[in-house]
């Protein structure tokens, strides 16, 4: 048996559902224009689905940062920071992030992926219990597996469940890591993070949350589910990226426990990972400073985010509990999704096909994000297109 | 405390109930390849049969599991490795 072998129900069934049109797992982006406009397949299109929640991409400010740390410091670092040193924007940067959440301590990662594989392995090993939300990321469950921890399962957002399961624990409980989502990708719901809290204190557990999709979207100074509950202080880990609200690629932890620090020295993801290219960290800075003072920005995206799940929802789609940015339609089968992925694309507009396992309840979807710097014009295009293909 | 014989009877309820065909279950039914389980309606299974037990069963447990077999003896040693189960 050839290792190859293995792909092959993958590349029967892409054949088979996908044909030769264009591939909606790997559009092709032949330019940019804007944060919110590209040319994809020779077609002038709105962006809907590239998770650019602030529409910072283009921002002058941080496109500035980064030139001038490409002339300064050069292209890349080179290696991790353990073997080729701190530059003194990675420095720079944790202190300001730390700053930010008024937090002991920060990390920051190369990519938002490796900040949860390297804190939750980091921080957990084969004698201790994770138990994390049914609905989590893939980052997620990567670093649990990492870690070698017991991994439990609780219901979707559902903080009685997870009580049930840290009390089946016994003493165990105690000092388990239970990890939950600001705003989940799938769906766009918000976690009931205060009754988390809750549940996880009378057990004495220790709580990371994980705020990719919640940075710059929540919080007066869009620090999150966290900001936005109160709840900052009673966070052991706060967990994000840097490539959804801050435009670039990289990731973050930060807590009060001056513990984490040595995660440095004990987490491998971290230990082997080249760190951050200068010119990503400059412009990471530049766009954290916009997310604090972005309350224009956060205003201008979640009125658009309420107007286009109102109107979705008055055209009949079934969609995720509540409005937000992450806007999810719910299809009952992959061809009705491909369907109206595609007919989207053929109306300029681009969002996120998502297929059953990584989806809930088997569904597929749909997924629009939506970006502070859509137009109001951008979002009736957007509104046009659902209606057509309802 | 119960038996193997009574898991297996429950965790087939289940089973049933979760992949909704006509396919003859039996101890030796492959959880994936036969009855076309994907990934995560085999940890979504574990949560229910969890609560049917009232034990905590870790997803990492199911690493060797393939079979209906495979996952009510993994099922029956840990009931009777729990304390107060």
């Amino acid at each position: 048996m050839s290792l190859f072998d293995k792909f092959q129900p993958l590349l029967q069934d892409r054949q088979s559902l996908l044909g030769q049109d264009v591939d909606p797992f790997g559009a092709p982006i032949e330019e940019i224009y804007s944060p919110t406009e590209a040319r994809i397949n020779g077609r002038k299109t709105i962006l809907a689905g590239t998770n650019n929640y602030l529409g910072l991409t283009f921002d002058k400010e941080c496109l500035d940062a980064a030139h001038a740390a490409l002339d300064e410091l050069g292209t890349g670092t080179t290696g991790s920071r353990m073997a080729n040193g701190s530059f003194s924007g990675h420095r720079a940067l944790e202190r300001e992030i730390a700053a930010f959440y008024e937090c002991e301590k920060a990390i920051v990662f190369t990519t938002g992926y490796q900040a949860n594989l390297a804190v939750i392995s980091g921080l957990a090993n084969n004698e201790d219990t994770i138990v994390i939300d049914a609905d989590s990321h893939a980052s997620i469950y990567d670093g649990c597996r990492l870690s070698g921890a017991d991994i439990v399962r609780f219901r979707h957002n559902n903080p009685d469940d997870l009580d049930k399961r840290l009390k089946r624990l016994g003493e165990r409980a105690a000092n388990t890591l239970v990890i939950i989502e600001g705003i989940y990708s799938m769906l766009g719901d918000k976690a009931r993070i205060r009754e988390f809290i809750e549940v996880k204190n009378a057990h004495q557990a220790l709580l990371l949350v994980d705020e990719a999709h919640s940075l710059g979207v929540l919080g007066e100074r869009g620090r999150g589910l966290v900001e936005e509950a109160g709840v900052i202080h009673e966070t052991d880990f706060i967990v994000g990226t840097f490539s959804k609200s801050l435009a670039s690629t990289g990731g973050y932890c930060v807590s009060n426990h001056p513990q984490l620090d040595l995660i440095r020295y004990a987490s491998r993801p971290y230990i082997f990972t080249a760190s951050p290219c200068p010119s990503v960290i400059a412009s990471t800075r530049a766009a954290l400073k916009r997310v604090e003072n972005g309350a224009d920005l956060r205003a201008r995206l979640w009125r658009h985010a309420q107007r286009l799940y109102r109107h979705l929802h008055d055209a009949g789609y079934e969609l995720g509990p509540e409005p937000c940015p992450v806007i999810a339609a719910l299809l009952d089968t992959r061809e009705q999704a491909l369907a109206l992925w595609r007919g989207l694309h053929e109306h300029g507009v681009y969002v996120n096909l998502i297929f059953p396992p990584a989806t809930p309840d088997g569904k597929s979807l749909v997924r629009i994000s939506v970006c502070a710097a859509h137009t109001d014009e951008q979002i009736d295009k957007i509104c046009e297109a659902f209606s057509v293909l309802a | 405390m119960a038996s193997y014989e009574e898991i297996l009877e429950k965790v087939i309820g289940e089973l049933s109930a979760l992949t909704a065909t006509d396919a003859n279950l039996t101890e030796n039914s492959e959880l994936v390849t036969e009855l076309g389980l994907d990934s995560f309606k085999v940890l979504d299974l574990l949560m229910d049969i969890e609560d049917e037990f009232d034990i905590s069963m870790p997803v990492n447990l199911l690493a060797d599991v393939h079979t209906v077999k495979d996952l009510a003896e993994r099922i029956h040693a840990v009931i009777n490795t729990e304390p107060g189960t």
